[in-house]
C-alpha cells in the first residue's frame, strides 16, 4: 500500500497547546543538499529528481555518519514544485516507457520510491507531508517523538522538467477554481494585492524591500550549496530590482524565487541516538503548522497578519522560547512581498507591525547586528523551501562558513510557506 | 478578455443559474444571518447544512474596491492577450465580509480608484457565448 498523508488533525495547528510533549526529545543528526540545476534536462535518469533525492540523502546519512541499514522510516513531501510530467494529453510531455510510467522519482520523490530505490532495506515506516519540506519535518519530527521510528530521513526532491513554469491552456475550472480562475486570482495576486494593502496601511513602498532582496541574494553566494553560488555568481543592484519587470504589480520578478531541480534530507532521530552520532545534535524544541481558513474568497491583511500572529504564537508556546531568546531566523521568502509579516509576528530584534521594511535599511548583512535570513532563503538560492531548514542546522552547529553569524546562535526557527498555510520547526543547541 | 470558465456543482449551480438570468444570490445561513461566498457545503460558523438558502442580494448591488493588482505574466495562457490588466477586490456594500473579484472592465490597469464604489453588472464569457458572469465597475 502507497504511504499516506500526515493528518492535519495530527499536526500542532492552534495556540493552546501548551510546551511540545517531546520538546528537546527529537534532534537533526544530518543535512544534505544535492547539487543544485535550473531545469532537468528530461532525459539523463542520474540526474532526474529521484535521482539527486539518493545523492542529498547520502549526503545527510554521511554527514550523520551512519549507514543506510540505521534508517528505520522515511518522511517525504512527494509533491515536486514544477510541472507534471505526463500524460502527454494535458502536458504535452509524454510519460517515459516503462519502469517510468509514473511521475514518481521523476517530477517529485515519494518515501515508498526512495526506500525502493535506495535500498533502505530496514524502513519499515513511511510518511508523508503535503504542502513542503517544512511539512515533512514537522511530520517526522511528530514521527520520531511519538515513538512510530527511531532514525528517520526527512526528504524533499524538487522537480523542474523543461519548458516555461506553470503555464496553464485550460479554460475551464471546477471546484474552488471556479470562482478564482475567471478572474485570474491566485497565490501571487494574492500576495501582490496584499503587499499593496500593506503598503496602504504602513505607508510603505515596493523599493523599500530592494534591501532585503538584495541581502538575500548575498547571502546565497555565499551559500556553497544553492543555485546562484554554483551557477550564477551575479550580485544583483538596487537599479536592477527597480527595473525588474513586474509580474504581478506591485511583485516583480526579483521578487519570486527561481525554479530549481535538486533535493534535500535531513536524518532525524531522538536526541539520545543523536548524541551517538558523528555531528553534535540540534535539538527540535517544537513544529507547528498553520491552517488558517478566510472568511471569502481570499484573505484580507487583517486576516494574514492574524495567521502570521498565530504561528508565532504557536511557535514560542511550543518551545518556551520567547521573542529575545530568538537567535537565527529563516522565515520563508518565495515571495519577499509577504515576508515582512513574520519578522513583525514574531517581533525578532524587536521589529514591531508595519517597522520591517525599514529594519531592511539597516545591517541585515550576516556580519551584522541583525542576521535576518542568514540563509539567503529561497530569493537567495533558488526555489526548495528548506535552504532556511538547512541553515538553521548549519548555524548552530557552527558551520554555516562565510555566513555563520555573528551574534550568538543557540535557538533558531525556519519555516515556510504563507502565511495561511505553513509549517514551522524551532531549533536549539539545548535539549532543556 | 477571455476569462475562464467556471463549471458549476451541485453546490454551486444555483448560483451560476442566477448569474446567468442577471442576479446575484448570496448563500445565506438563516439560523446564523450570514451570508456566504463563495458557498459551501454547511455554515462556517454553527456547522449545519439545514438553514442554508439562496438569498437575492440586497438592489442595487454595490460594492467599494478594497485593493488591487496588475496581472502582467499571467499562467493563463488564453490571458496572455489581454495582459497588463487589473485584478481588484470588491467588499459587498451589504457585507463587507464577503469578497469578491473583478476585472473593473473600464478601468485602465493600474488606474484603480481604491476605496470607490463599483456596482455588479453580467459580461457574457468570450468563451462560453450566451453564459454570463458577475463582473464590477467603478460608478462614482
Amino acid at each position: 500500500m502507497a504511504t499516506e498523508y500526515w493528518p492535519n488533525s495530527r499536526l500542532r495547528t492552534k495556540t493552546g497547546l501548551g510546551v511540545w510533549e517531546h520538546r528537546g526529545k527529537v534532534a537533526v543528526a544530518g543535512i544534505g543538499f544535492a547539487p543544485t540545476m535550473r531545469r532537468w534536462d528530461g532525459e539523463d535518469l542520474s540526474t532526474s529528481v529521484g535521482a539527486l533525492t539518493i545523492v542529498a540523502a547520502q549526503k545527510a546519512l554521511d554527514d550523520a555518519g551512519i549507514s543506510k541499514g540505521e534508517i528505520d522510516g522515511v518522511v517525504a513531501c512527494p509533491i515536486g514544485m514544477g510541472d507534471n510530467w505526463g500524460p502527454e494529453s494535458v502536458t504535452g510531455r509524454p510519460y517515459f516507457a516503462p519502469p517510468y510510467d509514473t511521475e514518481d522519482g521523476l517530477i517529485g520523490t515519494s518515501a515508498d520510491w526512495l526506500v525502493k530505490n535506495m535500498g533502505l532495506w530496514n524502513a519499515k515506516s513511511t510518511f508523508h507531508g503535503a504542502a513542503c519540506f517544512n511539512t515533512a519535518m514537522s511530520v517526522g519530527a511528530q514521527v520520531v517523538g511519538d515513538g512510530l521510528a527511531n532514525t528517520i530521513l526527512v526528504i524533499r526532491g524538487m522537480g523542474n522538467p523543461p519548458g516555461r513554469y506553470h503555464q496553464a491552456p485550460d479554460t475551464n475550472y471546477s471546484g474552488p477554481r471556479q470562482w478564482s480562475a475567471p478572474f485570474d486570482w491566485r497565490l501571487e495576486p494574492l500576495i501582490a494585492y496584499g503587499f499593496d494593502q500593506y503598503c496602504r496601511k504602513y505607508g510603505k513602498t515596493h523599493d523599500m524591500v530592494a534591501p532585503f532582496v538584495l541581502n538575500q541574494r548575498r547571502n546565497g553566494l555565499l551559500m556553497p550549496e544553492g543555485y546562484y553560488a554554483q551557477h550564477r555568481p551575479e550580485t544583483p543592484t538596487k537599479e536592477d530590482y527597480l527595473a525588474a519587470r513586474w509580474v504581478v504589480k506591485p511583485m516583480c520578478i526579483m521578487d519570486m524565487d527561481l525554479p530549481i531541480q535538486t533535493a534535500v534530507a535531513f536524518v532525524v532521530t531522538t536526541g539520545e541516538r543523536a548524541r551517538g552520532m558523528k555531528q553534535k545534535p540540534v535539538y527540535i524544541l517544537t513544529h507547528c503548522s498553520q491552517r488558517g481558513v478566510v472568511r471569502s474568497t481570499t484573505e484580507t491583511l487583517d486576516e494574514t497578519e492574524a495567521f502570521a500572529a498565530n504561528i508565532a504564537g504557536m511557535c514560542y508556546e511550543g518551545s518556551g522560547l520567547t521573542a529575545r531568546e530568538l537567535d537565527v531566523f529563516n522565515p520563508y521568502d518565495g515571495y519577499t512581498l509577504f515576508t515582512q509579516y513574520y519578522l513583525e509576528a514574531f517581533g525578532w530584534h524587536g521589529v514591531k507591525r508595519g517597522e520591517a521594511l525599514d529594519f531592511y535599511a539597516g545591517d541585515i548583512r550576516v556580519e551584522g547586528p541583525h542576521p535576518f535570513s542568514s540563509s539567503g532563503g529561497n530569493n537567495g538560492n533558488g526555489r526548495t523551501r528548506s535552504w532556511g531548514q538547512y541553515d538553521c542546522i548549519q548555524q548552530l552547529r557552527g558551520q554555516a562558513g562565510r555566513r555563520q553569524v555573528r551574534i550568538k546562535a543557540e535557538t533558531a526557527i525556519a519555516g515556510a510557506f504563507t502565511p495561511g498555510t505553513s509549517d514551522w520547526t524551532v531549533y536549539s543547541t539545548s535539549p532543556d | 478578455m477571455p476569462k475562464p470558465i467556471p463549471v458549476p456543482d451541485a453546490l454551486s449551480k444555483p448560483f451560476w443559474d442566477a448569474v446567468n438570468q442577471r442576479r446575484l444570490v448570496l448563500q445565506t445561513c438563516t439560523a446564523c444571518n450570514r451570508h456566504q461566498y463563495p458557498p459551501e457545503p454547511a455554515c462556517a460558523q454553527c456547522h449545519s447544512a439545514q438553514h442554508l438558502e439562496w438569498q437575492p442580494a440586497k438592489e442595487p448591488v454595490r460594492g467599494r474596491i478594497y485593493g488591487y493588482c496588475v496581472m502582467h505574466d499571467s499562467r493563463l495562457i488564453p490571458l496572455h492577450e489581454d495582459q497588463p490588466f487589473n485584478i481588484a477586490v470588491i467588499k459587498l456594500e451589504e457585507d463587507p465580509e464577503l469578497l469578491f473579484l473583478s476585472h473593473l472592465p473600464g478601468t485602465p490597469p493600474d488606474q484603480v480608484p481604491v476605496g470607490a464604489t463599483v456596482e455588479i453588472y453580467f459580461e457574457e464569457l468570450k468563451l462560453a457565448p450566451g453564459r454570463l458572469i458577475h463582473e464590477w465597475r467603478v460608478v462614482s
